[in-house]
């Protein structure tokens, strides 16, 4: 065994750089997390411990319009990830397990397009060909566009997952007389429970978190959650602002240590 | 984070071979329909006229990139000029989306070779560390950083108690806060690529290295960095294309001083500007950026596979 000074591997300032790192990741959050329990109307000053803001949240003034936006935000992404969730399940089955064919590596690029265009240009384009065929912007829009970008993100755990599962099964069963869809929904689909589950959770919050790309295609009165507090923001961060922040933070962390969890659960032994 | 590890799977399983067509159909009608159409129709409404109140008129002409390209006077009848309003904006971007990348590397290659040397038990846990403030909403990302950052916010506040600063630093709607901020939006697309190139290295090189009395430094220069590039360069692509045309972050860090492409196309569509035209031609020229930059890495990686090199 060597010693960590002659450890090659071992480079002197990497773990200082590397705690660096999750301290800028964290310090913002974790700052605006201890300022929403300030007592203070002022978000400068602190002047103890008080849960008035999620109170606010919950009864203030503005209490309505978030709790509408909320609502809708919650909506939309249900909906936009279960149908990203079933186009990314139908895309993974006929590119990993569809053989070779002339058009996977379009299918694939096509499937990954939404990461590689700019958010900014897709946002344009989208607006653009709603108003092009007469489209009346609302919460349809916002669902349409959100499906379509979310599928990457439902996309790639679940073919990840496809990849690990290995296709003897299915064959064990069709050589028993299984026929494909019997195959698919008694073998495949249970195996793939896992890698759906975190599809799914990821496409949630994708379309949750999206703030460029429904601005542009919300009609006007519709609000998301992001689109409310970026109109809060504009006039000035508020401590009920931050206790909103503080509880999208938390739901955002739940949701992805979730998904971790579940897509490292292996049902397949 | 690309998708780039599914890709180089077998295709030996072909159960559902026979129906792969029906499977593939909505997904490619929703793509088509929802994003490769929209960006064809962008590219015709940039040759439209514009409406005044926003939206178009159909006359095709090259105005939309005309203007962005050249200045004729108010009144349109002088001798064109170059017009630099616009592409100073564009050069403005791809040097704050190039300054972010480079932070972003030097605190991410660390990091990302660090997490990749620990115990296999340890990394997933550091690599998720890492991932989760991404998956934060970005917005509350970016307000929190504003919230930090205030010429009274806690930093300040901090610094100035330390006595290390006894004036409070002004960071926000400055050139360094959008870097910042476009750092901390991108930082883990910087660190997951290399990452995953650490992981395949085989560190029996830098020992290799360390016998013919190379020393770390330069062990890391002549033997990781080469190794690890693909990473690295991925890395830096994921960083710096949504960097180019983030909004977030130079809307609410920047200011109003400090315009980028981002802001500039918003404005068009929902600002006081309402030149629908011009915001679809900035589209399609922020695009065409974009779409080199990738080319060039492809076609790069493609030789470089073909050469031999470790892909």
């Amino acid at each position: 065994m060597s010693s960590s000074k002659t450890d090659v591997r071992r480079y002197p300032g990497f773990l200082s750089v590397t705690l660096l790192c999750l301290l800028v990741l964290y310090a913002p959050l974790v700052i605006v997390g201890i300022y929403s329990f300030n007592a203070s109307n002022s978000i400068t000053s602190w002047d103890g411990f008080s849960l008035r803001w999620y109170a606010e949240v919950f009864t203030g003034s503005e209490s309505e319009k978030f709790k509408i936006a909320a609502w809708n935000s919650l909506f939309i992404a249900i909906i936009a990830a279960s149908c990203a969730t079933i186009l990314a399940v139908l895309a993974a089955m006929a590119i990993i397990r569809g053989g070779q064919f002339r058009t996977r590596q379009i299918s694939q690029g096509l499937v990954s397009l939404p990461l590689m265009v700019p958010e900014i240009v897709t946002a344009v384009a989208t607006l653009i060909f709603f108003n092009a065929i007469g489209f009346s912007r609302g919460h349809m829009t916002i669902i349409i566009a959100h499906i379509a970008f979310c599928v990457p993100f439902a996309y790639m755990p679940i073919a990840a997952r496809m990849q690990g599962v290995e296709d003897s099964y299915e064959m064990a069963a069709m050589d028993l007389y299984a026929s494909r869809f019997q195959a698919f929904c008694r073998i495949l689909l249970p195996l793939m429970i896992p890698g759906i589950i975190s599809g799914f959770l990821l496409a949630f919050i994708i379309s949750m978190d999206d703030f460029l790309i429904t601005n542009f295609v919300k009609g006007a009165g519709v609000e998301t959650l992001p689109t409310a507090i970026f109109g809060a923001v504009k006039q000035g961060i508020k401590p009920n602002i931050m206790a909103i922040s503080t509880m999208l933070l938390g739901l955002s962390i739940i949701i992805v240590s979730l998904s971790y969890i579940v897509s490292k659960f292996d049902n397949t032994k | 984070m690309a998708g780039g590890s599914t890709s180089g799977g077998s295709v030996k399983a072909d159960t559902y071979a026979g129906v792969r067509h029906w499977l593939l159909a909505p997904s490619w009608l929703v793509l088509l329909t929802v994003v490769v159409g929209p960006l064809c129709i962008m590219l015709i409404y940039s040759f439209l006229t514009k409406e005044f109140r926003g939206g178009v008129v159909w006359e095709f002409n090259l105005a939309a990139y005309d203007k962005f390209f050249f200045d004729r006077g108010l009144f349109g009848d002088e001798a064109p000029r170059i017009e630099w309003t616009y592409i100073s904006i564009y050069w403005r971007s791809i040097l704050q989306a190039a300054i972010a990348t480079l932070v972003s590397l030097l605190i991410g290659f660390p990091t990302a070779y660090f997490i990749a040397t620990r115990p296999t038990t340890s990394r997933a846990l550091w690599v998720f560390l890492i991932t989760i403030p991404y998956w934060v909403n970005l917005l509350i990302r970016t307000v929190s950083m504003k919230f930090l950052l205030r010429d009274q916010g806690p930093l300040n506040a901090f610094l100035l108690s330390t006595g290390i600063i006894d004036q409070p630093l002004t960071i926000v709607n400055t050139d360094v806060a959008v870097q910042l901020g476009l750092f901390y939006s991108y930082l883990p697309f910087m660190v997951l690529p290399i990452y995953a190139a650490v992981e395949q290295y085989d560190h029996r090189l830098s020992e290799a290295a360390a016998d013919l009395y190379a020393s770390r430094w330069i062990a890391l220069r002549r033997v990781i960095l080469p190794a690890v590039k693909p990473g690295v360069i991925a890395g830096c692509i994921l960083v710096f294309v949504p960097s180019l045309g983030s909004f977030l972050a130079p809307d609410l860090l920047g200011g109003a001083r400090n315009f980028m492409i981002g802001s500039l196309i918003e404005d068009q569509f929902k600002g006081q500007a309402g030149d629908w035209p011009f915001g679809a031609a900035a589209s399609m020229i922020l695009l065409s950026m974009v779409l080199i930059v990738l080319i060039v890495a492809a076609r790069r990686q493609a030789r470089a596979k073909a050469a031999g090199g470790e892909v």
